[in-house]
């Protein structure tokens, strides 16, 4: 399916200034001519900040790294990662819907989302604070099902554990990782094939969530503003 | 140069190729056919159609696209001997079969009623390759057409995605206007946004699409190729002479389409050259007419017309014959024949242009037009070649995308390259050369010298600040002109000593032949002789009506010397007569009958005392005559580009309905 760009467009973008000096020095990680490979970390940058990717942002983009507008709009209609249009304001939420989440229950998931959020994909909720989509595996089969929010994820989903983070999310940011309180893909309660002790009782990732926290983030950009 | 070549077998044939050249290249070298797509010569390689699938021997065990893989990349065999390809082998025709059905699965079968319909490289190509079924029973892609503006229409669901007009829009044009967005099979070729294009060259995107999916909008259903007359041409629009195909169907002209000339417009034509044709219809002049008392323009015999021009000259006998900007070198020199017969003047240099007469090293320049691609260094003096001569531009840019330096003198404008503003007047130059700079010894220099120059009041003067300042970077220099009669008339000297506003006030009568462009006096007995109905005609006292340059053929000299004959291509409308044999029917009723009664006695004549001229398509060397000295006055004053809007700079581009919208889109944005 070939997605545009969405027919209501904000009238301007502009990267917030912490964005901008780190936008600034991704651009200064490439050779002087070759500065527009930059184009993939900006363009998810400014997704990262607003959501999804607006024709004002494509257009900043591309004055930034002196590209047409077209190349960026090239790329950014390219992967199915860069949101043509508006998605949930709190969390956009993509369910894995590969085979191996699909066996574990990723349709139950759907299902709940179609209910809770809204009878289409990337369709935000009419509170606009939530939508979702079915996405292609995303490489977290032990844990399935999956669905990732931002760069988390949220593992070994049941129907009401994913019906709590859907409500949950609205009012907060839940803890990603496992919510059957796994370490990470070890074997179910047991470990039977490896000696090795788990020590932490939370993986690398769930610890990076709760050092930056997505409030801490937000807190942070309220004081930018 | 022997040892560098590289040996290769093509379908058992041994040769030795440039190892840097493609499989591709390398088959055509030896006339192996290759079917493509995506590739084109003066185009960067893109690799994405798929349909130049060759076995590489040896090599990986699958086809291999011939015109992405360079032959020093072939490995030898197992016992040293020369890598081995295969163009028409089982495993190359089966690849290549199964690339044309997946082109053809969403291609839609409506050549019927498809423009490229009989030079559509797909049809062509599907003879070759294709089958006479389908296996696909799902439902086929549709993708929405685009509105890319009054010259190309686009019918996407035909696009096969090969992306030259991407790359063309990008590359050559320098507009990065167009894209490929999404992925895979929902990929679309698109303007950004919807936009139209902007550029001068768009039309060469029709030329380049190998389906119908971009055809030409005013050309839209209207003529089948194989039933078009063909006939070769030379562009007038600017002074470029542009080699171009006039197509025409009876009378009709239907289409013009660029030829190719490596030499000057490679293989692209502007779109004001393209689409110029609808004007050679429009507003044409087909019978005689004379001014009568009241001062109206009354229709009349040629006898009538001939009559009241010789008792004019009966009377008054100083008259003065001007050259426009699009008449043939024919004209022009029994013109000048008649005219100095009769003791009057020529001159060609309208609105006091200034061109020194005799040296041709100055208005033709000294190297040609494609020296553009071996210079280092350009100085643009002047001028504005984007819209002056489109296609030079792009030779240009082309230049500047391989890192040639480009400097501009003059009026700053958008050139779709980077080039270095020295700033505004002569006095830039005049720095330099006082500076005695080393900054560009040793460089190859090319000086690009404008209209901004020859128009100037003072352009004696500051020509010479240019010529000084060639001199002293020891550079070369091409003189861009407007008007693609200049050089050729030049080159006759059809100019008068006193210059053109002296011999105007000198004259009683004055001879027309075809200048629109600047207003004349009004107390002058003035004869426009021309195709069009346009400004010149109406401030005419005698109207000569005439053939336009599509309807008589005729040689003329480009803006680099380089003469060139354009052939008929079709039939005269109404009484108009040749140019040149007006001018022969004129003689005999001023009773200084020229000795020449048809186009070959005229032009052995012509060769005789113009020698140069009978070279066809040849730039010769031209001398240098060295510069004078020039004072500082000349320095201060800006200089001014000539053209404004230049879709509408002759007659038959103000007649043209299409050059109209263009100009009125031009002014909207």
């Amino acid at each position: 399916m070939l997605r545009r760009i969405d027919k209501d467009q904000p009238e301007t973008f502009a990267f917030t200034k912490s964005n901008l000096s780190w936008a600034k020095k991704q651009i200064s990680k490439y050779p002087k001519d070759r500065q527009q490979s930059a184009v993939i970390p900006l363009l998810y940058r400014a997704q990262e900040q607003e959501g999804w990717i607006s024709k004002p942002a494509i257009e900043f983009i591309a004055k930034m790294l002196k590209m047409a507008p077209i190349r960026v709009y090239e790329v950014a209609s390219f992967y199915f990662m860069f949101h043509l249009s508006p998605v949930g304001k709190k969390a956009h939420i993509q369910v894995c819907g590969t085979t191996p989440c699909m066996l574990r229950g990723s349709e139950k998931l759907i299902e709940i989302c179609k209910q809770k959020i809204s009878k289409n994909q990337k369709e935000p909720c009419s509170k606009g604070n939530l939508s979702w989509e079915e996405v292609e595996c995303i490489g977290a089969c032990s844990n399935s099902p999956v669905v990732q929010i931002g760069s988390d994820y949220y593992e070994d989903l049941s129907e009401e554990s994913f019906s709590n983070l859907l409500d949950n999310l609205i009012e907060g940011h839940p803890e990603p990782g496992s919510q059957k309180k796994r370490f990470s893909s070890e074997p179910e309660g047991f470990l039977n094939s490896t000696k090795v002790k788990i020590e932490e009782n939370k993986n690398a990732s769930v610890r990076l969530f709760l050092e930056t926290s997505i409030r801490k983030k937000t807190k942070k950009l309220m004081s930018e503003r | 140069m022997e040892n560098n070549l590289r040996k290769i077998i093509i379908d058992g044939e041994e040769i030795g190729v440039n190892p840097a050249m493609t499989i591709l290249q390398a088959c055509e070298y030896i006339d192996k056919e290759i079917p493509r797509f995506c590739y084109h010569e003066r185009l960067s390689i893109a690799g994405n159609c798929r349909m130049c699938l060759v076995e590489v021997v040896g090599g990986p065990p699958k086809p291999m696209a011939s015109c992405a893989l360079q032959v020093k990349d072939l490995r030898p065999g197992p016992n040293g001997e020369p890598p081995t390809i295969k163009t028409n082998s089982k495993m190359v025709k089966k690849a290549r079969e199964g690339v044309m059905e997946f082109l053809l699965i969403n291609h839609p079968l409506d050549c019927p009623i498809c423009d490229q319909g009989g030079e559509c490289d797909l049809q062509d190509q599907a003879l070759a390759y294709g089958v006479d079924f389908s296996r696909y029973i799902e439902p086929k892609r549709a993708v929405m057409d685009l509105d890319l503006g009054p010259l190309v229409e686009t019918h996407m669901t035909r696009c096969i995605s090969c992306t030259r007009c991407v790359r063309f829009i990008t590359e050559v044009a320098g507009m990065p206007e167009m894209g490929q967005i999404g992925r895979g099979e929902n990929s679309e070729i698109t303007s950004y946004l919807g936009r139209t294009l902007e550029s001068e060259l768009q039309g060469n995107i029709i030329d380049l699409c190998p389906v119908g999916a971009l055809t030409s909008k005013p050309y839209a259903f209207t003529a089948r190729p194989w039933e078009l007359s063909k006939t070769n041409s030379i562009d007038l629009m600017d002074a470029l002479g542009s080699n171009i195909r006039i197509d025409s169907k009876g009378k009709n002209i239907m289409r013009i389409i660029p030829r190719n000339h490596d030499g000057i417009n490679e293989e692209w034509l502007s779109d004001k050259s393209r689409y110029i044709w609808d004007g050679l219809n429009k507003q044409r002049l087909d019978i005689p007419y004379v001014r009568d008392n009241s001062g109206r323009l009354k229709p009349c015999s040629w006898n009538e017309a001939f009559d009241l021009i010789t008792h004019k000259f009966n009377k008054s006998p100083n008259i003065l014959a001007l050259a426009g900007d699009l008449i043939n070198i024919e004209t022009l020199f029994s013109a000048k024949e008649l005219v100095s017969s009769l003791g009057g003047r020529t001159e060609c240099r309208i609105a006091d242009t200034c061109i020194p007469p005799n040296d041709r090293g100055l208005y033709a320049g000294t190297v040609p037009i494609a020296e553009i691609n071996n210079s280092e260094i350009i100085f643009i003096i002047g001028s504005n070649p984007r819209i002056e001569a489109p296609v030079l531009n792009a030779r240009i840019r082309n230049s500047w995308l391989r890192g040639t330096e480009v400097n501009l003198v003059g009026e700053k404008s958008d050139l779709t390259y980077d080039y270095n503003h020295m700033g505004t007047s002569l006095s830039e130059l005049d720095k330099i050369i006082k500076s005695k700079t080393r900054l560009f010894a040793n460089k190859r220099i090319l000086i690009i010298l404008g209209q901004g120059i020859f128009s100037r009041n003072d352009g004696y003067e500051a020509l010479e600040v240019v010529k000084k300042f060639k001199e002293s970077l020891k550079a070369e220099l091409i003189s861009l002109h407007v008007a693609a009669s200049r050089v050729g008339a030049m080159d006759l000297n059809f100019v008068s000593d006193p210059g053109y506003s002296s011999s105007i006030e000198w004259s009683d009568i004055i001879l027309n032949i075809g200048m629109d462009e600047y207003d004349l006096p009004e107390d002058k007995f003035v004869i426009y002789q021309g195709s069009h109905g346009d400004r010149g005609a109406n401030r005419a006292d005698v109207i000569l009506p005439s053939c336009a340059f599509s309807e008589e053929s005729g040689i003329y000299v480009n803006t680099e010397g380089r003469p060139q004959i354009s052939l008929k291509a079709c039939e005269k409308i109404g009484e108009a007569r040749e140019n040149w044999a007006i001018i022969r029917a004129l003689s005999e009723k001023l009773n200084c009958t020229l000795k020449y009664d048809n186009l070959i006695q005229l032009r052995e004549k012509l060769f005789l005392e113009h020698p140069n001229l009978s070279s066809l398509d040849e730039v010769k060397k031209n001398n240098w005559i060295n510069s004078f000295m020039y004072s500082k006055e000349c320095l201060k004053f800006d200089l001014k580009n000539i053209w404004r809007d230049h879709y509408l700079t002759n007659p038959i581009a103000r007649s043209s309905t299409i050059m109209a919208e263009l100009s009125k889109n031009k002014q909207k944005k």
